[in-house]
């Protein structure tokens, strides 16, 4: 190995030792370790923002980092999960949720597929069951109709 | 020279793709059996040529033929040959050519297989292949060409994503291809079903082998890249909702319902139309996924408007198939009648519910995956859908999955006599339920997602293996007997409690470990012992050193219980010059109880880093059951039924 390989050997080893910073750091943890655990799962409700859909919990950029840190400072000033959500929120906006509100389009993105669900139920209940019934019905009753049924009984009763 | 020849010989490929796309279809309409003779030949050559394209590419990545345009920009003659080869479909051009040659290779196994089926049905199918394959072609040669030529060939290549050296990875696209490819043959036969007006159980018998096929490698290929998204990215995650991992998902649900309702199909004759449907959505899935991949439009909407002749071509190729076909649906809709005998307590009405349940979740991973795109254009606003969103909208239908499966697997056709099964049932339901309150007593804290989880799986573990023991026994018989009859079972009704199994094993996994995971970050110091949930650890050394591409930092940790040493882990972060990025390498001691789960992180003074520990209970469950459900296909595969093809063309010869 001649003398400029080791110097470029050194120079990746130096970058490779600078900050790489990993996702939650032992010195952003809470010493209240119920509020830790309040601050982890908010973090993996909020999105990691410069990331490919990444949370901010398991990202590994700097501005994760910061807004895990605002996460816990609000806890520890004593703020409800809801409102530090909604702290972040007004400053990022609904692009750091990544669990969509339940208020205005994405409203249909939460029920469409429960309503999709339960209009198939229906739609099975009447192309499958219902109309076999009715074919049944059909069948008994020799496809006459009522009026028909009731004259035939009078007859017969004549 | 090779490299134009193969180049031609694509484009001859696609020449003979029209050919197969029109002349056999129009000889199967005007009855003219030389015209639909020429399928078979088409599809034939047509396999060769391609494999000759691939071949030559690979050769091309392997010998770092830096001339070709896309070996200089994804390869480096510094790589191990092994990623040189599989980086060949590492990238935009070559993983096209790849599933090229795997509609092609379908192509030549519905020839191969295919000796029994009807001229007409075959001939057909073969033609609507041919289409799929020159639209693909045509794409491939038009907009990304994997044989342009560099005319000032590099020294060296720009190398390939460090992650994607890895043979999980590697391995992980052509499995995924395989599937996503192979729903394209069950939506031909849709196609020459509609085309030709007549499906019938015998259809569904023909169709069933290939939809089972496809899913076997969707599955397989979806949990490989789970499995490497766990110890590759680093903080041991196994399924993140991501886009790429949806586009894979959405084919995979409608996969399953489409061989659930082909069942119905080919067992009762019924639900064909809903399971043409089925045949068309799970191919058009794949076509929507492959959009999503290779289009780059969800990754960033920006970079795919920067240059959109891809994404355009590829959204028109998706728009036409999808269009077409659900087009010549909506005509022959009227003629596909199908007679539903069957009553609310009956194994049709369990199918259809799996259908529904499949469909419906299959909806929500759509939807959401979408939806950012649909809200960005609509009303220019960006928003995000998530993890969070997805578990909790998508778990509820697996839920409900996993409590019907049972009753319905159980159930026989037409009419149920469910008196007989209702006290083993009882039972059964009774003993998971008390296993889950056991758990939940057992268990420190108040989470309910563990015990919740264990009963629903002991529920459809042991309903599937009551299935298994109710079809191998006669009324008596001990039990060495019954595992003898366990041979005389159809594999068909093996592969199916497998399968059921496997999910029900699954279930296990995920919830365990999402109940029950233990994770520690912490700085640790040279030789001094910590202790995260009974295990010792202690980090021994850290060393740094260069190997063949990368520079690698690795530590060893020793992880003890009750003074016995059990392994010793050695996660490394991996430095890549060429790339200038940095890869985490997890280090895993797997067992079926728990994972140990070490990743070193930054050094934090002279002597200790940051390192981070968990402890993942029965985290492998995920991927055991994972492998029984693809293992059930395999052996539903293996059915007599479906070789019967084979041996009635030779008691034919003997006559």
């Amino acid at each position: 190995m001649n003398l400029l390989n080791k110097f470029i050997l050194l120079f990746c080893m130096l970058l490779f030792s600078s900050g790489f910073a990993f996702s939650v750091q032992p010195d952003e943890i809470l010493l209240d370790s119920a509020l830790e655990k309040r601050a982890r799962a908010i973090s993996l409700e909020l999105r990691c923002l410069v990331c490919r859909n990444e949370n901010i919990d398991s990202s590994d950029a700097e501005l994760a980092r910061d807004l895990r840190l605002l996460v816990r400072e609000r806890l520890t000033f004593g703020e409800s999960d809801e409102e530090v959500i909604s702290y972040i929120r007004e400053r990022y906006g609904d692009y750091v949720l990544l669990k969509p509100s339940f208020s205005g389009a994405s409203i249909i993105l939460w029920v469409i597929a429960p309503i999709s669900f339960f209009m198939g139920l229906l739609l099975i209940y009447l192309t499958l069951f219902r109309s076999q019934k009715v074919r049944n019905e059909i069948d008994l009753s020799n496809s006459l109709t009522k009026q028909e049924q009731i004259d035939i009984k009078k007859l017969l009763d004549d | 020279m090779i490299i134009e020849i193969a180049h031609f010989s694509l484009i001859l490929t696609f020449m003979i793709s029209l050919v197969q796309s029109t002349v056999p279809l129009f000889g199967a309409q005007k009855n003219w059996v030389n015209w639909m003779r020429l399928a078979d030949k088409t599809a034939l050559i047509q396999f060769v040529l391609t494999c000759f394209g691939f071949g030559v590419l690979i050769h091309a990545f392997s010998v770092s033929d830096f001339s070709v345009k896309l070996v200089a920009l994804n390869s480096h003659s510094l790589k191990p040959l092994i990623y040189k080869i599989t980086g060949t479909w590492g990238n935009h051009e070559g993983s096209m050519l790849l599933w090229i040659l795997i509609i092609n290779l379908y192509g030549f196994l519905i020839v191969l297989f295919g000796k029994k089926l009807p001229l007409g049905l075959r001939c057909r199918v073969l033609s609507v292949q041919g289409v799929i394959s020159a639209a693909f072609l045509g794409f491939l040669l038009f907009t990304s060409n994997p044989f342009s030529r560099e005319l000032y060939p590099p020294a060296n290549g720009n190398g390939l994503n460090p992650v994607l050296q890895d043979l999980g990875l590697a391995f992980h696209p052509p499995f995924l291809y395989l599937g996503y490819v192979g729903l394209s043959v069950t939506f031909s036969f849709a196609m020459a079903a509609l085309i030709q007006g007549k499906i019938d159980a015998a259809w569904a018998r023909w169709v069933r082998p290939w939809a089972v096929s496809a899913w076997v490698f969707l599955t397989i290929g979806i949990s490989l890249g789970s499995y490497w998204a766990y110890y590759e990215l680093g903080w041991g995650g196994w399924w993140f909702w991501d886009p790429v991992e949806n586009a894979s998902f959405m084919p995979w649900l409608v996969a399953t319902a489409l061989l659930h309702s082909a069942i119905v199909v080919e067992k009762r004759n019924t639900l064909k139309s809903w399971t043409i449907l089925l045949a068309i959505l799970a191919f058009s899935f794949s076509l929507i996924g492959t959009f999503i991949v290779r289009s780059g439009v969800l990754t960033s909407v920006h970079s795919f408007a920067s240059d959109p002749t891809r994404g355009i071509y590829l959204l028109i190729i998706v728009f036409m198939f999808i269009l077409c076909s659900l087009t010549l649906y909506a005509v022959r809709f009227s003629s596909i009648k199908s007679i539903n005998q069957f009553t609310f307590l009956s194994r049709e009405s369990g199918l259809v519910m799996n259908n529904l349940l499949l469909s419906a979740s299959a909806v929500i991973v759509f939807v959401g995956t979408l939806w950012p795109l649909l809200i960005e254009t609509l009303l220019s606003e960006k928003m995000s859908v998530g993890a969070p969103f997805f578990n909790i909208a998508f778990t509820p239908f697996m839920v409900l999955l996993g409590l019907l499966l049972p009753v319905g697997a159980l159930l026989p056709w037409r009419k149920s006599k469910i008196k007989r099964l209702k006290p083993s049932l009882l039972a059964i339901g009774i003993f998971s339920v008390v296993s889950g309150s056991v758990v939940w007593s057992l268990q420190t804290g108040t989470r309910i997602l563990g015990p919740v989880g264990v009963s629903l799986s002991i529920w459809i573990i042991l309903g599937s293996l009551f299935d298994v023991s109710k079809n191998s026994t006669i009324a008596n018989g001990k039990f060495l007997r019954r595992y003898f009859r366990l041979n005389n079972l159809p594999r068909y009704e093996l592969g199916k409690s497998f399968a059921h199994i496997g999910f029900g094993l699954m279930i296990f996994g995920i919830s365990a470990v999402s109940a029950w995971e233990v994770e520690d970050i912490r700085i640790v110091h040279l030789n001094e012992p910590y202790q995260v949930r009974g295990y010792t650890f202690e980090l021994i050394a850290v060393s740094e050193f260069p190997v063949s591409n990368y520079i690698t930092r690795r530590g060893s940790l020793l992880v003890k219980k009750d003074e016995r040493t059990l392994a010793t882990l050695l996660p490394e972060k991996r430095y890549y010059p060429v790339q200038a990025t940095t890869t985490t390498e997890a280090s895993i001691n797997s067992n079926i109880f728990r994972d140990i789960y070490v990743v070193l992180g930054d050094r934090n003074s002279e002597n200790s880093w940051v390192v981070r520990t968990y402890i993942k209970p029965f985290i492998l469950w995920i991927w055991i059951g994972a492998f029984c459900i693809a293992i059930g296909g395999v052996v539903s595969l293996s059915d007599r039924r479906y070789r019967m093809a084979s041996s009635y063309s030779n008691k034919l010869v003997k006559l």
